[in-house]
């Protein structure tokens, strides 16, 4: 239990314990709540955010903007965006960034997926979300590339955050703040 | 600036020790393994934080003690300020000035700069490229306040291209627009590493060679100059030439990563062509341009810490450079020799305000001077 993110090695050990004196029958259901988790929340297959249906409920809102796709590295920071309340399109997660020093190539991530969905006309803007890291930056770049060739407006998130910050640190006021004022993606960076 | 006094306990060969400085020049004197490198680096511990010649802080503490103590009361701007390092077996190095631990010790270094001269200088000379950019970096990075940023962020990226060029060797494939990001980051990043060290080396030779010729008498003809393969092409060029090259390598082969500092005696390599005290003489030179460069940069005049310089130089060089440092141009001086009178003789005979100290196996005493009116 020691293992999971935020639990140290005493508060596992006072969950087991806890766990212990449990009736045997509580203890089941608990476990059997775990396994259900794990086999039944499954990715959205458009934007890859979490979901227990094929489509999430995100991508399922008429009410939401489907033609404007923010870029998240993970799932984390799609949920700081929706904690904002501010944001009314949709996104998509690429699972991670480029960085061949972790074995991250561009094939590892759901690049082709958001290029599928651009490609089939249903995007007009995509907006990058992605950390101020250089790994962040880089994939940035590598997507604009990539989305140069298609008729699309390509846009990044204002910062309000200091450079190297994660998106998920950022507070909710200032981060609502950069999605409404998202700029250019070429007027964002040094490269033009 | 001036350091006023020192405290030390259990720091390396010293069980307590205390000192009260001369504002002007303060020779230690004594025998090998006696403990002078050791208050250098009490000083330099003060300035930096760390040990010059030990990184691992725990190494500085007595045998068989818990922790050691470095303290030290500094005059700057007309106030005395105390700061205190401490370490302790299995803790976090403790640093506070006036009474105030620092958040980040980052915040400390520059405020009570040192500069110091000691024999190890000579790598300078004589091993890799890399021990030149760091002393360039070093310098660099003093004043301008991005440059490290950027050039840890210079070899991220640099790591990154060649850990994708093996992936491209290992499997036998290419992906010209995976190479291009990278290549982005290091034309952004190269280019300004390049031209802060450009800047710099300009700025700096004027300074070195003066100096140089007033500690050699002007008896041999010395320069220094910026090796790097931008000088002629730009990143961007530089890489792309080079791409063949290195996929068949799997490193990127160009960069300012290559960068290197040539060190020349009549145009020739002053490491294979330069006698061993016209060596010592240029790495002299060029601490002092160093430490004309941090007071510039820093608006206050470094302690000058020097160790065991003397060995392999001409007798008149010695008095040359000692006379230089005695100038009023260099601030409070630190210096070590295990001859006993050679040093302060000298100084006695330039009338700097001296102080002499006698150290012997990690106990340091004052020496009594005779009242011979040394005093200015
Ligand atoms: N952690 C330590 N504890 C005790 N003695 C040490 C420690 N580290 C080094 N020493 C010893 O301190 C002595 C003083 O060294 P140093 O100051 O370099 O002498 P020198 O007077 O030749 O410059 C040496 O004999 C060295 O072995
Ligand atoms: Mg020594
Ligand atoms: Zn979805």
């Amino acid at each position: 239990m020691a293992s999971l993110p935020g639990v140290g090695k005493k508060t596992a050990l006072r969950l087991v314990l806890h766990l212990l004196k449990r009736e045997e029958e509580e203890v089941d259901r608990f476990s059997r709540a775990f396994t259900k988790l794990k086999s039944e929340i499954k990715a959205c297959d458009t934007c890859h955010n979490l979901s227990d249906h094929p489509t999430c409920e995100i991508c399922s809102n008429p009410g939401r903007n489907q033609q404007t796709v923010c870029v998240v590295e993970g799932i984390r920071e799609l949920m700081a965006i929706e904690a904002t309340d501010q944001y009314r399109g949709s996104y998509h997660v690429l699972g991670g960034v480029i960085s061949p020093m972790d074995g991250v190539g561009p094939s590892d991530l759901t690049i082709e997926g958001l290029l599928d969905r651009v490609r089939k006309g249903e995007v007009n803007e995509v907006i990058f979300a992605m950390s101020t890291t250089m790994e962040g930056e880089t994939t940035a770049f590598y997507l604009y590339k990539k989305l140069a060739s298609f008729d699309v407006q390509v846009t990044a998130i204002a910062r309000g955050v200091a450079v190297g910050d994660e998106l998920q640190y950022a507070d909710e006021i200032t981060l609502a703040r950069s999605i409404q004022q998202r700029l250019p993606y070429e007027n964002t960076t040094k490269k033009g | 600036m001036i350091l006023q006094s020192l405290s030390l306990v259990n720091f390396r060969n010293y069980e307590e020790a205390s000192l009260e400085f001369s504002p002007e020049v303060n020779c230690l004197v004594g025998d090998n393994g006696a403990g002078k490198t050791t208050i250098l680096d009490a000083i330099y511990y003060l300035s930096f934080c760390k040990s010059y010649f030990n990184a691992i802080d725990s190494q500085n503490i007595r045998y068989d003690q818990g922790f050691f103590l470095i303290q030290g009361a500094i005059l700057k701007n007309e106030e005395t300020d105390k700061l205190h390092c401490g370490v302790k077996t299995g803790q976090k190095k403790q640093f506070r000035r006036n009474d105030k631990e620092y958040g980040r010790l980052a915040d400390h270094i520059g405020k009570y700069p040192s500069v110091i001269l000691t024999p190890n200088d000579i790598d300078l000379i004589k091993e890799g490229s890399e021990v030149r950019r760091k002393f360039m970096d070093g310098i660099i990075s003093q004043y301008n306040k991005p440059y490290l940023e950027k050039l840890m962020e210079y070899n991220r990226a640099l790591s990154q291209r060649n850990n994708l060029l093996r992936y491209f060797s290992e499997n036998r494939t290419f992906d010209e627009e995976s190479l291009e990001i990278w290549d982005e980051k290091l034309i952004e990043l190269g280019s300004f590493i390049y031209e802060a060290r450009k800047a710099f080396v300009e700025t700096f030779i004027p300074g070195f060679n003066g100096l140089h010729a007033e500690v050699a008498g002007g008896a041999e003809q010395v320069s220094l100059a910026y090796e790097t393969q931008l000088d002629t092409k730009g990143m961007a060029e530089l890489l792309k030439g080079a791409r063949t090259k290195d996929r068949q390598l799997r490193r990127t082969t160009c960069g300012v990563h290559k960068d290197d500092l040539n060190f020349l005696i009549s145009d020739h390599a002053i490491r294979r062509f330069g006698s061993q005290g016209q060596q010592k003489t240029y790495l002299i030179s060029l601490r002092l341009a160093q430490f004309e460069f941090v007071e510039k940069a820093t608006g206050v005049k470094p302690m000058l810490l020097l160790d065991d310089i003397f060995d392999k130089i001409d007798d008149k060089r010695v008095a040359a450079l000692m006379r230089l440092v005695s100038d009023h141009r260099f601030g409070q001086i630190f210096i070590t020799d295990t001859s006993g009178d050679r040093i302060p003789a000298l100084f006695r005979e330039i009338g700097a305000d001296l102080k002499v100290f006698n150290v012997e196996q990690g106990s340091v005493q004052l020496q009594e001077e005779v009242a011979d009116g040394q005093e200015k």
